[in-house]
C-alpha cells in the first residue's frame, strides 16, 4: 500500500518536471509539414465515453434516490463523487478520442521584403526579453509601491479601535454572578479546587460580549497574594477573572489545581490556545506563555443572601492587547 | 567505585534499621504506628484494620504514619476519601516511584482484596465515598453539553485527552464510569474538583453516557483519524485531494512537443 503512493508521487513528480522539458524538436519542425487530420473512427472509445455518461448519470439518480430512502453520509457522499468522476473522465476521454484533432497553417500571402526583416527584428528583440532600463524601471517601482504600503498602512491604527468594543463589560458594582443555565451562585457552595464558567445576570447580550465571560475559581483563602488594594476582592478564597485572554482572546478554559503542591504545580488558569498561564493567586499573573498582562480580576462580593455579586467593574482592559490597552493600569 | 557505593548503601540501611528499632524501642513515640480505623461496623472494621496493615508498610513512607503527608513527598489523605483511593490504586497511579513525576495510569500493583482494605482504612478518615455512575441512565446530548463545557478545555471535546501546562491530560475514553465517576469528584493532580453542587450526579450520568459513545464515536466523515480535531482532518483531506488532483492533471495534460 505504501510503496503503491509512494510510486504514484514519484510518477506524478517525474510528469511534472517532464512536462515542463523545454522543446528539441525545433529543428524538424521548420522542414516537416505540420498539417495533420485525425479524424479516425474510435469505436471502443465511443463505447467508453457512452457507458461513463449513463454509469455517472445513474450515479446522480442513485444520489437522488439515496438521499429519500437511506441518507447514509458515505453512500451520498460515494454516488455524488462516483458520478462526477464519470461524467469528467467521459469529457477527458472524448476530448482525447472523440474530437478530431487537426492541425493546420493558414495560408498567408508573401510578404513585403522590408516588412518582413522589421518583423524579424521585432521577434529576435522579444526573444531577448524585456530591454533592462525597463527592467530597472518596473523593479524600482515595485520598490517604491511597497514602501508607500509599508509606511501607510501603520496609519490606520491611529483610527477607531474595534470602538472600544472589548472594553464595553456589562460588570458593575451589584451584578450578580449567574452559571450558564442563569442560576445564581452561593459562595458557601463553590468547593476550595473548583471552577465555575459565569456571565453576568438579566444580560440578554452576555454571549456576544467579550466583556462578559467570567471564570470563577475557589483557593485556599490563606494562600492568596493579591496585590495591594485587592485585599477584600476575594472573599472566602473565591477569584473571578475575565476568560478572555490577553495574548490573543480565546477563552481561557483549562483550570488546574494540585492536590498537593509540592509535588506539582501551583493553582493556574491556562489558555488552550497558546498556554498561557495565569496564577490565580496572584490576581492572574501571566507566569508562562505569550500573554503579557494579568487577565483582569472582577472584585467579588457576598450579598445578604449569600449569593456573589460584583462589587465593582472589571480592574484592565479585556481582551487581547492589540485591542487596545486603554487604561493606565494595565501598562503598569 | 562501585565496590565503595555498594559499601556506603549498606551502611547506610544498617543505620536506618537501627534507629528504626531504636525509635520503636523507645516506645515508637517518633514513628507512631498508623492510628486505628474510626469505623463502626465489624466487618469493615476488620477490613479497614487490614488496610491499616498494609498502609503502614506500603503508603506510610510517602503519606506519612499518620496520614498527613509528608513535604515533598506525599500529601495529606486525611479527607482524601474513599473515592480517592480506589482511584489512584486501581489505575495503578499510586504507589508511584518518584514523587515528583505525574501519577500515569499503569498496571494496578494491589488485587482487589488488599484495595478494598486499603480503601476503607483511608475511607474512614472522611472525604469522597466512591460514587455510583450509571452511563444507562445519563443522556448523551446533554452529557456533550456539559463534558463541552466543563471538561473539554483539558481533555479534548470527544475525550481523546491532551495537555495543560505541567501535565499531561489523559484520555477518558475506554475507563469504567467508577473510575471516571471517582476523577471527576477528587480531582487527581492537577485536575479540579467537581463536587454534587458543580455536578450533580445525574449530569455525571450524563458525562458518563456521553463518553461512551465517544470511544467508539459515529464517524459520519468516515474516517475518524483518531478523532483528535479538524487540522489532522484537513491535512489529510488536501494531501488525498491533491495528489489526486495532480493524478488527474497528468492525464489529462499534454507533454510539450
Amino acid at each position: 500500500m505504501r510503496a503503491g503512493w509512494l510510486a504514484f508521487v514519484l510518477g506524478a513528480l517525474r510528469a511534472l518536471v517532464g512536462g515542463t522539458a523545454p522543446p528539441d524538436a525545433r529543428a524538424d519542425e521548420a522542414h516537416a509539414d505540420p498539417r495533420r487530420y485525425d479524424a479516425r473512427p474510435h469505436p471502443r472509445a465511443e463505447l467508453a465515453v457512452a457507458a461513463l455518461l449513463v454509469l455517472g448519470g445513474l450515479l446522480w439518480l442513485a444520489f437522488a434516490v439515496l438521499i429519500i430512502v437511506h441518507a447514509d453520509t458515505q453512500l451520498l457522499g460515494i454516488a455524488l463523487a462516483g458520478g462526477l468522476a464519470c461524467v469528467g473522465a467521459a469529457l477527458a476521454l472524448a476530448s482525447k478520442r472523440l474530437v478530431p484533432q487537426e492541425v493546420d497553417v493558414e495560408h498567408r500571402d508573401p510578404v513585403p521584403p522590408v516588412v518582413d526583416a522589421a518583423l524579424t527584428r521585432e521577434v529576435h528583440s522579444a526573444g531577448e526579453g524585456i530591454s533592462r532600463r525597463r527592467v530597472l524601471a518596473g523593479a524600482a517601482g515595485v520598490a517604491g509601491c511597497g514602501l508607500v504600503g509599508a509606511l501607510v498602512a501603520p496609519l490606520t491604527a491611529l483610527g477607531p479601535n474595534l470602538d472600544g468594543a472589548p472594553n464595553r463589560t456589562p460588570w458593575r458594582r451589584g451584578r450578580h454572578l449567574v452559571d450558564t443555565k442563569g442560576k445564581r451562585l452561593r459562595a458557601a457552595d463553590i468547593a476550595v479546587g473548583s471552577f465555575y464558567n459565569v456571565l453576568p445576570e438579566g444580560d440578554p447580550r452576555a454571549l456576544e460580549e467579550l466583556g462578559a465571560p467570567i471564570v470563577v475559581v475557589r483557593v485556599e483563602p490563606a494562600t492568596l497574594d493579591l496585590p495591594p488594594g485587592r485585599a477584600d476582592w476575594a472573599p472566602d478564597g473565591i477569584l473571578a477573572f475575565s476568560q478572555i485572554c490577553t495574548h490573543a482572546g480565546c477563552a481561557v478554559s483549562l483550570f488546574r489545581y494540585p492536590v498537593d503542591e509540592e509535588t506539582s504545580k501551583p493553582p493556574a488558569l491556562v489558555c488552550p490556545c497558546h498556554y498561557s498561564t495565569f496564577d490565580v493567586r496572584r490576581a492572574a499573573k501571566p507566569v508562562f506563555g505569550p500573554a503579557v498582562r494579568p487577565l483582569p480580576q472582577l472584585p467579588l462580593a457576598v450579598d445578604g443572601d449569600g449569593f456573589l455579586v460584583a462589587s465593582g467593574p472589571l480592574a484592565g482592559s479585556v481582551g487581547p492587547s492589540w485591542a487596545g490597552v486603554r487604561r493606565a493600569e494595565d501598562l503598569r | 567505585m562501585r565496590r565503595a557505593l555498594r559499601a556506603a548503601a549498606l551502611a547506610l540501611a544498617v543505620a536506618c534499621g537501627g534507629l528504626a528499632l531504636w525509635s520503636a524501642a523507645a516506645g515508637g513515640r517518633r514513628a507512631p504506628s498508623p492510628p486505628p480505623p474510626r469505623a463502626t461496623s465489624a466487618t469493615v472494621a476488620g477490613l479497614a484494620e487490614r488496610g491499616r496493615g498494609l498502609y503502614a508498610t506500603t503508603c506510610a513512607i510517602c503519606h506519612g504514619e499518620d496520614l498527613r503527608g509528608v513535604r515533598g513527598r506525599g500529601p495529606s489523605l486525611i479527607g482524601a476519601g474513599a473515592a480517592a483511593v480506589d482511584f489512584y490504586l486501581a489505575t495503578g497511579r499510586m504507589p508511584i516511584e518518584d514523587p515528583t513525576d505525574e501519577p500515569l495510569r499503569a498496571e494496578p500493583q494491589y488485587g482487589r482484596r488488599d484495595i478494598d482494605a486499603l480503601v476503607a482504612y483511608v475511607g474512614s478518615f472522611g472525604g469522597p465515598a466512591i460514587p455510583r455512575v450509571d452511563p444507562a441512565a445519563g443522556d448523551v446530548a446533554r452529557g456533550k453539553e456539559s463534558f463541552t463545557e466543563n471538561c473539554a478545555g483539558c481533555h479534548q471535546v470527544v475525550g481523546r485527552g491532551g495537555i495543560v501546562t505541567g501535565a499531561l491530560v489523559p484520555a477518558v475514553t475506554d475507563i469504567p464510569p467508577r473510575q471516571l465517576g471517582e476523577a471527576v469528584r477528587v480531582g487527581p493532580y492537577l485536575m479540579p474538583v467537581f463536587d454534587e453542587k458543580r455536578l450533580p450526579a445525574a449530569e455525571l450520568d450524563d458525562v458518563a453516557a456521553y463518553l461512551r459513545y465517544a470511544s467508539d464515536p459515529d464517524d459520519r466523515g468516515g474516517w475518524g483519524i483518531g478523532n483528535i480535531g479538524p487540522v489532522p482532518e484537513g491535512l489529510v483531506t488536501w494531501l488525498i485531494a491533491g495528489l489526486a488532483l495532480l493524478g488527474v492533471v497528468r492525464l489529462l495534460g499534454e507533454r510539450a512537443r
